[in-house]
């Protein structure tokens, strides 16, 4: 329940406080945004399953955004930032597409 | 447990602070997204841009260049066809008036023979022609039909005199185009062509004219044996 507030809370306040994202961060916000999403669909993943655990939720979406914006970051210090940025949303795009797939499966025994 | 309970009540609203937050920064970053500026692109992306925009632009440029070099030549050529064309009709134009195969019209004089059958011969005829022709007569026809070109020529016959083909009778009224003045002027003049006619008879009557039109055609077959050589 809490988290689906905080969903429309947030939706909300970037509809109403209309932010634009600081220009040293830009190109870490869409990869990190992928990570979260990864750590998201791995929750819901969880919470079918019925293990959902909130301080494995916490853990890993921290962790996933702070290694994802690090990879970047370290990316564009070895000058090869776009490349390693395509290959972390590639990563973490194949884990979204399992976990949905496990959801699938969950949800409609297909 | 409890203590479970506990510890999961803040981390559950910590998870609520992050989906939060998630979804935070996806409007944030859609929002960014529909600005359409480089702000976001990295610099070496950027350098890229500008490299491969330079080239496009240079590969532009110089097709400009050639494409307004051929339009100029193009322009060029055309002009100058148009020249030649121009230059070509209006030599046509000059060539059909002498060759004869052309009506021409302007400033003139009529100059009518007539007299007893010897007084006007093939080489009165021809006399008068060679006069007028002196006094700068450009076109010449006689009785209206025979147009005196390059090739005509004068021969006596029974009833009158053949010009070119076809058979002139008396009273022959010449008409000439050119210069009224100087023209009735070598036809008048002591000794002249009016004189030997008169000699023999006949009269000859000068008309000066503001406007004579000549619609007689030589009638010049294809040159059968001669060919332009350069």
């Amino acid at each position: 329940m809490i988290p689906i507030i905080g969903l429309v809370v947030g939706i909300v306040a970037g509809f109403i406080l209309q932010p634009t994202v600081p220009a040293p961060l830009e190109p870490y916000v869409p990869i990190a945004i992928i990570a979260a999403l990864d750590a998201v669909v791995g929750a819901v993943r969880a919470l079918g399953e019925k293990r959902f655990d909130d301080r494995v939720f916490v853990i890993s979406f921290v962790s996933n955004v702070l290694i994802a914006a690090a990879m970047v970051y370290l990316g564009d210090q070895l000058g090869v930032g776009s490349q390693l940025s395509t290959g972390v949303i590639v990563v973490l795009g194949i884990r979204i597409f399992s976990n949905a797939a496990a959801i699938r499966r969950q949800v409609f025994h297909a | 447990m409890r203590e479970r309970r506990r510890v999961g009540r803040p981390l559950q609203l910590l998870a609520g602070v992050l989906v939060a937050a998630l979804a935070f920064a996806i409007v944030a970053q859609w929002r960014q997204d529909e600005r359409e500026d480089f702000s976001g692109v990295r610099g070496a992306e950027l350098g890229e841009l500008l490299k491969s925009l330079d080239a496009s632009n240079q590969r532009l440029a110089r097709q400009i260049e050639e494409l307004s070099a051929t339009r100029d030549e193009l322009r060029d050529s055309s002009a100058n066809s148009e020249q030649a064309e121009e230059a070509a009709r209006k030599r046509a134009a000059e060539l059909a008036i002498l060759a004869g195969t052309s009506p021409a019209a302007g400033p003139g004089i009529a100059v009518e023979l007539s007299g007893p059958e010897d007084a006007v011969t093939a080489a009165i005829l021809l006399d008068s022609v060679e006069e007028l022709r002196d006094a700068g007569a450009e076109v010449i026809a006689i009785n209206g039909t025979a147009r005196v070109v390059a090739q005509t020529y004068f021969l006596d016959d029974r009833d009158g005199v053949r010009v070119g083909g076809s058979l002139l009778e008396p009273p022959y009224v010449i008409e000439a185009i050119g210069d009224p003045h100087t023209m009735a002027e070598a036809v008048r003049f002591r000794g002249g062509l009016a004189d030997r006619v008169e000699d023999r008879g006949g009269t000859v009557t000068v008309e000066q004219r503001d406007r004579v039109a000549i619609t007689a055609l030589a009638d010049i077959p294809e040159p059968q044996y001669a060919r332009p050589a350069s």
